[in-house]
């Protein structure tokens, strides 16, 4: 059996070890928002915060992040009805074209921009270099970085961790 | 009506349409009915076949087309709710149900019957005809940049229009008020002299009893409210938050998972299969042979090889299976086929010139060529490209008791139907398809046979079966974007005036006019050698003129500096009997600053390419360093006649741009042993984040008739590009992709 806390919610598997964390979340947990597009870390569609830290789920085994937190982007939002700024900037920038990379895109971008509140071009290029957009938008993703990056923002997960590192 | 004019033309197709599909839903007797259990929910009344008013006073386009990306949902909307006077914040959008009824009509006549004159009596015979013709050829299609300029132009505007015609006349009797002073303004009939007001749904029980106006009034560009204007995509929401439900995120109740692989030679099979090891492994269910497919159709046929499938309670253990399968494949004639022989085949072909077929031949080419103060020549080529659309190709299939229904993405979704039933042995009425939002198309969601693959693996395991292709299958089964060599000839007399242009090349498909110049030349002969190979071909984004374009727009550049003279003044010069593409062409410098000179090591180019109706010039900024090459800016200008969603096409405009500097860097399919030998995206790249230029696009609203969007923003990039490393280092780039030149200034 293996533990994993996904969008805050604790889940108890019964699943093959080596499976990579991708299927155990669209096929176990029926998070489809998290894709599939390459199976070898490097599209990018996949993409999923571990602790905070953007990784990439299709060639994570779900055992390497047993009693680990996990966000996707169905836990990006701060709540229901509220967006993540990086959501909200991808509308008012209509970045998404086929749209079916952007799950991944955002959350690189949540992981960056949690971590370095006002990045410089150099800075995205190092953190979306592993997403790829076959319809092209990375000037949109670009612009819509820059303006979400002037929002107060945090990511829940990593809120959580450093709480709990910090407390012991 | 006398003279089938372009207003006649919409006109007519609407009385036309409402044979079948546009006064289907309203004339008595007709097929009503049969349509409205398709579209319309509680409540609702059906008036026409793009549109859907609900008590609700909510209107909904039924769109025709599938999305991809390209926002086609939002477009057509606009050019619906304008001509309707909707209130935009009351308009939906939906794909229409893939039922031969919604057969895409208007652009199955604009496509066949573009320009036609006949005189009136003959009209209903003819749209009689198109109808049946609409329907036989699947004409649901999504490709060559159509859906605003067809569907949009002659449908959803002609509809709206209509609509409201007969919604102002519904008003009027219910008021006993001239027809005249009832406005139509916000989703609301309005009569002023006596203050009342009340929401379009108010009068559609009575509008479903008309007959629809004949020639309804369309708006002019100065009385647009939504055209024109930027308005927020209605799907992206969905997009950022995970909710966009695309066919990979289907879930059908006992679902089962399966992966497969094709013979990896194209036209080969499979040998032996020792299955042990697959078996063995937890959780897999079956191993499956599929027979080679087939399927023809004027849009979209194929023949594809037999594949091998493993079946599972999921993908990880379907993929392990696969792995672990011992597969012999069958030797075939093509096994020892590479890139370098099928180079030397077109060379071979276009040298020898047997049975060389003229697509261009005007003026004395001998003459020119004998009396040219200079003759230059070049070899240019491309090779063959795959799509690879974000979402691998997936299809989940139940087959149960006689009837299937399938879940996918495709850009035809009156063919995958049929395609499924066809392989099946079912009749089609009997195949439900629910086409979903597509992780990408580019060409290649038009071909169905991944749709046959998983309808066969239902049918044989006897539960719902999810097939999802791997990255790998994807990029080594592809219907590919041709590889072509183009030979070209030019004369320049003393002046350095092009005089004559002589190109042959190997390999046609589509459009016949993609290798055509827009260039003014005394004599010019074009043409092509058939030159075939065994790899499968299909459209990539803007078909035949992404190598065209790439070669003409390369060539021309050559012969400017042949001729000692800058490469955007040669080309001006020679097209004075072309205004609108002069026009894009001078804009395009201008915005670019083509007169400023750049420091050492950077460089310009520019290219022009008119495809699907539009004109698309670009300029392209580079700087190569140490023989290392930065794509710095975009310089875009596109008249596509009149731009309804300016925010889309612009957007169309760098997607457009991007994946065609992705093809002109990196893209390279390469043939070994008869099988590509490329596999995923480290070895066949696209362009990422760090390498993606500035693009500044500009679009002019020449008015004249509309163009694509989707596809011609692809052709001019590479070019303008290799160009622009020409003009900072003196390297001409006849071969793509770029990654296998050496840049030396």
């Amino acid at each position: 059996m293996i533990v994993i806390t996904v969008n805050g919610t604790e889940q108890k598997l019964q699943v093959d070890p080596s499976t990579p964390l991708l299927w155990v979340l669209r096929e176990q947990l029926a998070l489809t928002g998290t894709k599939f597009g390459c199976g070898m870390a490097q599209c990018g569609a996949c993409t999923v915060h571990v602790n905070g830290t953007a990784i990439r789920s299709c060639v994570t085994p779900v055992s390497a992040v047993s009693g680990q937190k996990i966000t996707t982007i169905e836990g990006l939002a701060p709540s229901n009805n509220e967006l993540h700024p990086l959501q909200q900037a991808w509308i008012e920038e209509q970045v998404p074209q086929c749209g079916y990379c952007q799950s991944g895109q955002l959350m690189s971008a949540a992981a960056l921009l949690a971590k370095n509140p006002s990045p410089s071009d150099a800075d995205i290029d190092d953190a979306m270099a592993g997403n790829i957009c076959r319809c092209g938008m990375y000037s949109r993703i670009r612009k819509a970085i820059k303006s979400a990056a002037g929002v107060q923002q945090f990511d829940p997960a990593l809120v959580d961790f450093v709480q709990e590192v910090t407390n012991g | 009506m006398g003279k089938w004019t372009r207003r006649g033309f919409i006109s007519a197709g609407v009385i036309a349409g409402g044979g079948l599909i546009v006064g289907v839903a309203i004339r008595p007797g007709n097929r009503a009915s049969e349509l409205s259990k398709h579209v319309t929910g509680e409540g609702e009344t059906l008036l026409h076949t793009w549109v859907k008013l609900d008590s609700n006073n909510v209107v909904t386009a039924i769109v025709p087309h599938s999305e991809m990306g390209q926002g086609v949902g939002t477009a057509l909307a606009q050019m619906l709710a304008d001509e309707l006077d909707a209130d935009w914040s009351l308009v939906k959008f939906e794909e229409a149900p893939a039922i031969s009824e919604f057969a895409n009509y208007p652009m199955g006549k604009a496509m066949l019957l573009a320009g036609v004159d006949m005189p009136d009596f003959v009209v209903p015979t003819v749209d009689g005809v198109l109808i049946r013709t609409a329907q036989a050829l699947d004409l649901q299609i999504t490709g060559g940049s159509l859906s605003v300029r067809t569907t949009g132009a002659y449908g959803m505007r002609v509809a709206g229009a209509a609509v409201k015609e007969m919604l102002r006349i519904a008003a009027a009797q219910a008021w006993q008020v001239p027809v005249g002073q009832v406005v139509a303004r916000d989703s609301q009939m309005i009569h002023e002299a006596t203050g009342r007001s009340e929401p379009y749904s108010s009068f559609t029980a009575a509008a479903a009893e008309m007959t629809p106006p004949a020639s309804p009034t369309l708006k002019t560009p100065d009385e647009f409210k939504i055209m024109g204007q930027h308005v927020q995509r209605h799907d992206l929401p969905s997009k950022v938050d995970g909710t966009a439900t695309f066919a990979l995120d289907v879930r059908v109740p006992n679902m089962l998972y399966a992966t497969v692989k094709r013979a990896p030679t194209f036209g080969g099979g499979v040998d032996n299969i020792d299955d042990t090891l697959t078996r063995a492994i937890k959780g897999v269910v079956d191993v499956v042979r599929l027979p080679p497919a087939e399927f023809s159709a004027l849009v979209g046929g194929f023949s594809s090889a037999e594949s091998v499938a493993v079946v599972a309670e999921g993908y990880w253990q379907a993929k392990k299976g696969m792995d672990a399968l011992n597969i012999q494949w069958r030797a075939t004639e093509n096994d020892a086929v590479s890139s370098d022989t099928i180079f030397a085949q077109f060379d071979r072909d276009i040298s020898a010139a047997v049975d060389r077929q003229p697509d261009v031949s005007e003026g004395d080419l001998a003459a020119s060529m004998a009396n040219a103060a200079q003759v230059i020549e070049a070899d240019y080529r491309v090779p063959f490209l795959a799509h690879t659309c974000m979402e691998p190709l997936n299809a989940t299939a139940v087959v149960k008791d006689g009837f299937c229904e399938i879940w996918l993405g495709c850009q035809s979704p009156l063919s995958f139907r049929q395609a499924v039933a066809d392989s099946l042995g079912f009749e089609v009425e009997n195949v439900t398809l629910n086409n979903c939002f597509m992780g990408g198309g580019f060409g290649r969601k038009s071909r169905a046979d991944y749709a046959i693959q998983a309808a066969q693996l239902a049918a044989k395991v006897g539960r719902p079966v999810q097939l999802i292709w791997s990255r790998e299958e994807d990029v080594q089964q592809d219907f590919y974007r041709p590889a072509v060599q183009s030979r070209f000839r030019a004369a320049l007399d003393e002046a350095g005036n092009l005089t004559a242009w002589e190109n042959t090349y190997a390999g046609k498909m589509e459009p016949i006019e993609a290798p055509l110049i827009a260039y003014a030349v005394a004599a010019k002969e074009i043409g092509h050698v058939a030159s075939p190979t065994h790899v499968p071909l299909g459209a990539w984004r803007s078909v035949d003129h992404s190598q065209h374009g790439f070669f003409t727009e390369s060539f021309i550049d050559e012969v400017a500096v042949a001729a000692g003279q800058d490469p955007y003044e040669y080309r001006a010069t020679r097209l004075k009997h072309l205004p609108r593409q002069l026009a894009v062409l001078r804009k395009a410098a201008t915005e670019a600053q083509w007169d400023v000179p750049l420091a050492p090591g950077r460089g310009r180019g520019i290219a022009l390419q008119e495809c699907f109706g539009s004109i698309v010039a670009e300029v392209v900024e580079v700087t190569v360093k140490d023989g290392n090459l930065s794509v710095d800016r975009v310089v875009a200008v596109i008249d596509a006649g009149y731009a309804i969603s300016p925010d889309g096409m612009k957007a169309q405009i760098e997607s457009g741009i991007i994946y065609g500097l992705s093809a002109a860097l990196y893209g390279e399919i390469t043939i070994k042993d008869g099988a590509v030998a490329e596999s995923n995206f480290h070895d066949y790249p696209s362009v990422r984040m760090s390498k993606a230029p500035v693009i500044e696009t500009h679009i002019i609203n020449s008015g004249e008739t509309m163009g694509g969007a989707g596809e011609p923003g692809t052709p001019p990039i590479a070019p303008a590009l290799a160009n622009a490393i020409f003009n900072a280092t003196g390297n001409r780039i006849r071969q793509l992709p770029i990654k296998n030149s050496t840049l030396n200034v």
